[in-house]
């Protein structure tokens, strides 16, 4: 840093400075070094860490949209001030984002001049003997009768079959090998910006949805046919793959004895679809087995039951004809509720909503199990204004009762549209009938179209293979000098370095010195932890 | 063998492995007990015996705990992989410890801490069996997948590993204040937790990065969602990519790096357990306490 200047001499004049005043280039230089420092790599891997802890304690919008929603009703008042901090959304809020987008320009300022350090390291030769190898920690020497250059000869043969890069220089040789610890540590780091790369276009070009379709009815993937539609910020609306499917069966196998009793299995959805020329196919879709159309996966995510209801109104006229799905309450039981809406019906519109009990057994509140043996609605009925009109959009599977009216027999009794499959009900006051045609099961879709996937997992195997040459592979330094010294033996000496975990550089040492010996010995020194390396195991420096 | 008696089996194995993890410590206290008289001399052959038998009935042990296992695959119709719930997943990974701490026993002489590992399985079995058992029971339709076989074994491996490096990390910064002098040096103990962690931090990073990623597109339709295991799946590698970081920053070295290490641990084990009490597991739903 060039942060110290001479004190200015009276007072300021044009650009002189005070002490310690940094010019914007100097800032900047400031600031990058200390972005790229490790030492903020690490502070701002801790933030991350730190920051999406609220993401696993406050639901989030992304995992579940009704959580959310609950959260927020059940504190009215934290709950304006966590969606403004983004709480609900703390993977896609500013303050998570400018984590990792710090955390990605650091690791590119980390990157780049290390990159270049290794591209001069790979071209360079291995660095020479230094001048006194029994110095190392970890050395030997002996003394033969051979030649020096015998020695040196043996010595780089030895080496290169052990596939060292080896440079003879004078009466030394030095070797290197483990450059690929380095470029595993590079690729590593690059993968992690492949890794985000992905996973940024799949959030941003990418979309998913979810849509219930009963047995029978037909879905065509434009947005407006969705239940829920999550596009990402640049995905356009019509660049949805023009496909469309219908479900013709849904299989489904329950447990009728064993521990899970009661529950299914081998859920398998038969399904017609016909891709954006028109090409009609038709498959299996089950649970784990997505179905790919074009690039867009379909997914079999849930299934209930719609049972099919048929209402007239006062006029005698049919105003609803159809399955509706009605939404499970209770996955071990399939008790679902649902709500029926009658918008056509004259003079005043109707809406059900209650229960479907797949087995009635007595109870009207649960069903005895999932599958459909003893099928029951039951369900309160009023008539009214449906709220429909007003503009605001409306829940399919919720009913604004607040402009309707109750229905109820005569003399104030209360009025329940209990019916089996194939049976009517009028409904009090002249206001039309019921019919409860039979049922339908529906299945629940997930549609999703992420591009950059292929990407993200390319990254994410790349890190796992740069992971593993920067931890595994162990960059290693040896040398060997060979001088004939005043009575004419040949003095051999032989050093090693190692810069990562390393335990076996002083038996590799003694192996490598005993090959070099070949046949001629005589006695050898061996230094540093040449003795306690059994004992003490591993030797490593990082 | 029907499946009921696989399922005897696997229940009496656990317990049985349970009593030779415990004479395996009591061989262990006994060369401890003789090493300490060894001043004289003659102890300390006495010693030698006494470890080498306690290894021995680790290795049994180990062999029993592995029986509990297989027992407990072929108990289920139709047999399956025994990782379909927290007991499940706990049996195996202390299976990894130990299963670890034997393999490399000799190679990272880990003589030394061969009582702390077979006391720790020892245990967290127990508290397996108290807390978290289960009868066996078929899979769940998301869990029967292959990616179930290929994600769940790496996790556990990595979890195992990670637990046992983490136990070495405690032994450091005991022995480094000065306590427990009859360990390894201070920097041998910080190497074999830097060397237990390096090996399981791919095996995570596959576990959770990739594999996770992948089963979790065929289940769920998204392979990254961040639902609370997701998350904590995530800060745990963070964690841990901190501590190789913190490893290879001068001022961060030793003392420093192995706090991180257990801050890592820490976080594994949350999201092992934590997550499913006080969150319900998301999506993870074999997790639903
Ligand atoms: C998304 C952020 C990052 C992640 C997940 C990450 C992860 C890792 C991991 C797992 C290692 C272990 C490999 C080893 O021990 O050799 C590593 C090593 C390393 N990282 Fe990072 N890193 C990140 C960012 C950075 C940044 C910004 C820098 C720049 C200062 C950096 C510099 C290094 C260096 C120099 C090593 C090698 C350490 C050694 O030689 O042992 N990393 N990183």
């Amino acid at each position: 840093m060039s942060s110290v200047r001479e004190k200015p001499q009276g007072p300021a004049q044009g650009n002189e400075r005070l002490p310690g005043e940094l010019t914007l280039r100097e800032l900047l230089r400031w600031t990058w070094r200390q972005l790229t420092s490790m030492r903020t790599a690490l502070v701002l891997l801790f933030l991350l860490a730190l920051a999406a802890i609220p993401g696993s304690v406050i639901p989030q919008t992304s995992v579940d949209d009704f959580a959310v929603k609950q959260w927020k009703a059940d504190h009215t008042r934290l709950g304006p001030i966590y969606a403004k901090l983004g709480m609900f959304e703390v993977f896609s809020s500013p303050w998570f984002s400018a984590i990792y987008l710090l955390l990605a320009v650091s690791l590119v300022g980390c990157i780049l001049p290390r990159t270049r350090v290794y591209w001069r390291a790979l071209r360079a030769a291995p660095p020479t003997a230094p001048r006194n190898l029994t110095r190392l920690p970890d050395s030997a020497a002996f003394a033969t009768e051979e030649a020096p250059e015998v020695v040196l000869d043996r010595a780089r043969a030895l080496l290169r079959k052990k596939r060292y890069r080896v440079v003879a220089g004078g009466d030394a040789v030095a070797a290197e090998r483990g450059y690929l610890r380095e470029a595993g540590n590079l690729l590593f780091h690059i993968a992690v910006l492949v890794v985000l790369a992905g996973f940024a276009i799949g959030s941003l070009w990418g979309y998913k949805g979810g849509v219930i379709i009963a047995e029978g009815s037909q879905f065509s993937n434009t947005p407006t046919q969705y239940d829920d539609f999550t596009p990402g910020k640049l995905t356009k609306a019509s660049e949805l793959d023009p496909f469309r499917l219908q479900l013709d069966r849904f299989d489904i196998q329950w447990l009728f004895d064993g521990p899970r009793k009661g529950m299914a299995r081998k859920f398998v959805a038969g399904l017609t679809w016909w891709d954006s020329d028109g090409t009609k196919r038709t498959d299996d879709l089950k649970v784990n087995h997505p179905l790919s159309i074009g690039g867009t996966d379909v997914f079999l995510i849930g299934h209930g039951y719609a049972p099919v209801l048929t209402v007239r109104d006062a006029e005698g006229n049919v105003a609803y004809s159809g399955p509706t799905p009605f939404l499970p309450q209770e996955q071990r039981n399939f008790t679902s509720f649902g709500v029926v809406k009658v918008p056509d019906a004259k003079p005043k519109q109707i809406g059900l909503q209650g229960l479907f009990l797949p087995t009635y057994n007595g109870d009207p509140l649960n069903s005895a199990m999932g599958k459909d043996l003893n099928p029951l609605i039951t369900m309160q009925a009023y008539v009214g204004d449906l709220g429909i009109n007003g503009g605001v959009p409306q829940s399919i599977y919720s009913l604004d009762t607040s402009k309707m009216k109750l229905l109820a027999k005569p003399g104030g009794k209360m009025f329940r549209v209990d019916l089996k499959p194939g049976q009517s009900v009028d409904l009090p006051g002249g206001n039309g009938s019921v019919t409860f045609e039979g049922v339908k099961p529906w299945v629940r879709l997930e549609i999703a179209k992420k591009p950059g996937t292929w990407l993200a997992l390319s990254g994410a195997i790349m890190a796992l293979l740069g992971l593993c040459g920067s931890l595994y592979v162990r960059p290693r330094r040896l040398w060997v000098r060979a001088v004939r010294s005043a009575d004419g033996e040949t003095l051999v000496e032989v050093a090693g370095l190692d810069r990562s975990a390393r335990s076996d550089l002083t038996d590799d040492l003694t192996a490598f010195v005993a090959a070099l010996q070949g046949a001629a010995t005589t006695d050898i020194t061996t230094n540093g932890s040449a003795g306690a390396a059994g004992a003490a195991g591993v030797q490593e420096d990082q | 063998m029907t499946d009921q008696q696989w399922d005897t089996l696997s229940i009496q194995a656990v317990s049985a492995a349970g009593v030779v993890y415990f004479l395996a410590l009591l061989a262990y206290s006994a060369q401890w007990a003789a090493r300490r008289g060894a001043v004289e001399g003659e102890g300390s052959a006495r010693a030698e015996v006494f470890a080498r038998f306690a290894f021995l009935l680790t290795v049994v042990a180990g062999g029993v705990h592995l029986l509990a296992l297989v027992a407990r695959g072929f108990a289920a119709d139709p047999n399956r992989v025994p990782w379909g719930n927290m007991y499940e997943f706990t049996l195996t990974a202390t299976f990894v410890v130990t299963l670890v701490t034997v393999l490399f026993f000799r190679r990272w002489n880990l003589a030394f801490l061969g009582p702390w590992a077979v006391g720790l399985v020892m245990v967290v079995l127990m508290l397996d069996v108290v807390w978290l058992y289960e009868p066996i029971a078929p899979l769940t339709e998301a869990l029967s997948s292959p990616w179930l076989v290929i994600h769940v074994i790496a996790a556990i491996t990595a979890t195992g590993v990670f637990t046992l490096g983490g136990l070495v990390s405690i032994l450091y910064l005991l022995r480094e204040s000065g306590r427990l002098s009859s360990l390894p040096a201070a920097d041998v103990l910080d190497r074999i937790s830097y060397r237990l962690h390096a090996f399981a931090f791919p095996i995570w990073t596959f576990a959770v990065l990739i594999a996770g990623p992948i089963w979790a597109h065929q289940a769920w339709s998204r392979y990254w969602g961040w639902d609370p295991k997701e998350v904590w799946a995530f800060i745990t590698w963070v964690v841990y990519a901190a501590y190789l970081h913190a490893r290879a920053t001068a001022g961060w070295k030793g003392r420093a790096a192995a706090i991180v290490a257990l801050v890592g641990l820490g976080t594994l084990w949350f999201n092992f357990i934590g997550i499913n009490f006080f969150f319900g597991g998301g999506l993870h739903s074999y997790a639903k306490p």
